[in-house]
């Protein structure tokens, strides 16, 4: 490298920390500038989510529908509060963050300790209720069909209100059973038979004349899911390819796929965020613990790693808005 | 908001921009599971009221959490701005361009979709 540097000057421009352009610790700088390109990423991924809901703004998902599930509460419809607790718990890990940061300024290193233990426990409570929701939604609430052009036929009764696929479907017996590599080809094998069956689906449809069916398409007057009328839902239902339980990357029972892919997508990286925040955390809390920064003479490190958190806090406060709120 | 003193506590402000931060939450939460039809079903600037206000909302939580809990206030006029007129911009500017483009999609492929069987 010496033959390419024109001048030993240049060296020690940054000098470990001690020369401040713009008036800010390299490491902080370069934190705000990480947080700027960071910043941008999330919301060029919020903004194909954008693109794909305005796109198909007349059929997106409804996210009252989909996020429905509250702890020990089964079976009731509790919109919301599920992912309003988990953004309090997040808000106030972050609060706890910047209390650890301000006790690092009056150099009280038990507070910091204690702050930051709070703040990696926000963050454990947080990822813990993230893994809770995906599970809700990869299990599903009550099961829908997919039509050969790929819509999703959800099942309704008299109210309006939907019902689960199990309450109505007709056991039929069947001598299909699983592909398995030791009954057929053995380099051929199936997934596991769904539980239900189309044709069961169809023929409990026929014996319930209570049940209708809706569609994706929504209803612009009311913002609600159009109902088809009875009479009607057998031209839907001839389509029928296959049964679809919970959401995954290839399929939602709530509607548009896609609505499931960048769910995935973006929860996910805001969860990736989270962890590698905590991860962080915990070794800024040990350094706390051994002293490193009493030793160095400021708590600024607390302040960087304090800065990330808060970004983390900051995007899901947009990721909030724009799954489940609008 | 520029402390001076380095070691002075903030504490008080910082309990004070929770409570804030949790307010709105809490407004956003209740708007947001009752949904109000005089907000929800009306139509302004492209969306219905309760949008733009969910919209609002969250862009003061935003400022809240920028300028209190990450002390943006107090780094040089010149990295603050770096930093937050960069990202409104390029952000504005994204959000307008892919918004419009999804609409104007669905103006051309929704009449096209399939609905009755």
């Amino acid at each position: 490298m010496e033959s390419t540097i024109a001048t030993n000057a240049n060296r020690d421009n940054w000098d470990g920390g001690k020369k401040k352009p713009l008036g800010a610790s390299y490491g902080k700088m370069m934190m705000w500038f990480f947080i700027l390109s960071d910043a941008i990423t999330f919301s060029g991924f919020l903004g194909a989510y954008g693109l794909m809901r305005f796109k198909f703004i007349d059929s997106w998902p409804i996210a009252d529908e989909v996020f429905t599930h509250f702890p020990f509460l089964h079976g009731l419809h509790a919109p919301m509060y599920y992912v309003a607790l988990m953004t309090f718990v997040l808000i106030f890990s972050s609060v706890t963050m910047v209390l650890a940061v301000d006790a690092g300024h009056q150099m009280n290193k038990a507070k910091v300790t204690f702050y930051m233990f709070l703040t990696i426990i926000g963050g454990a409570i947080f990822l813990g209720s993230q893994a809770w929701e995906w599970k809700n939604f990869i299990n599903g609430s009550y099961g829908a069909i997919q039509m050969n052009d790929g819509k999703i036929i959800q099942f309704v009764d008299a109210e309006g209100h939907q019902v689960t696929l199990e309450s109505f479907a007709k056991p039929i017996a069947s001598e299909r059973t699983q592909h398995i590599k030791s009954k057929g080809l053995w380099f051929v094998e199936e997934t596991a038979l769904p539980a239900i069956t189309v044709n069961e689906v169809i023929e409990g449809f026929k014996a319930h004349p209570e049940l209708t069916i809706r569609t994706e398409q929504i209803n612009p007057e009311l913002k609600q899911k159009m109902i088809i009328p009875r009479a009607n839902a057998m031209g839907y239902l001839n389509e029928s390819k296959k049964v679809v339980v919970g959401a995954n990357l290839s399929e939602n029972e709530y509607g548009k796929t896609l609505f499931a892919d960048f769910f995935f997508f973006i929860t996910g990286f805001h969860g990736f965020h989270v962890l590698s925040g905590v991860i962080i955390n915990i070794i800024i809390f040990f350094n706390v613990i051994i002293g490193t920064y009493e030793r160095r003479g400021h708590y600024e490190m607390v302040e960087k790693v304090g800065l990330y958190w808060h970004f983390v806090d900051l995007v899901w406060v947009f990721v909030f808005t724009f799954f489940y709120l609008v | 908001m520029a402390h001076t003193q380095e070691h002075t506590s903030h504490t008080k402000l910082i309990w004070k921009v929770f409570g804030i931060l949790s307010l709105i939450t809490l407004v956003e939460v209740i708007l947001g599971i009752i949904k109000p039809e005089s907000l929800h079903l009306t139509h302004f600037l492209g969306t219905s009221i309760l949008n733009i206000i969910f919209l609002v909302l969250t862009l003061v939580k935003a400022y809240y959490i920028t300028w209190f809990f990450m002390h943006i206030a107090d780094e040089k006029k010149n990295l603050r701005r770096a930093v937050v007129w960069t990202a409104l911009f390029l952000i504005v500017y994204l959000a307008t361009l892919l918004l419009l483009e999804g609409s104007y999609i669905n103006d051309v492929l929704g009449p096209l979709t399939k609905w009755n069987y």
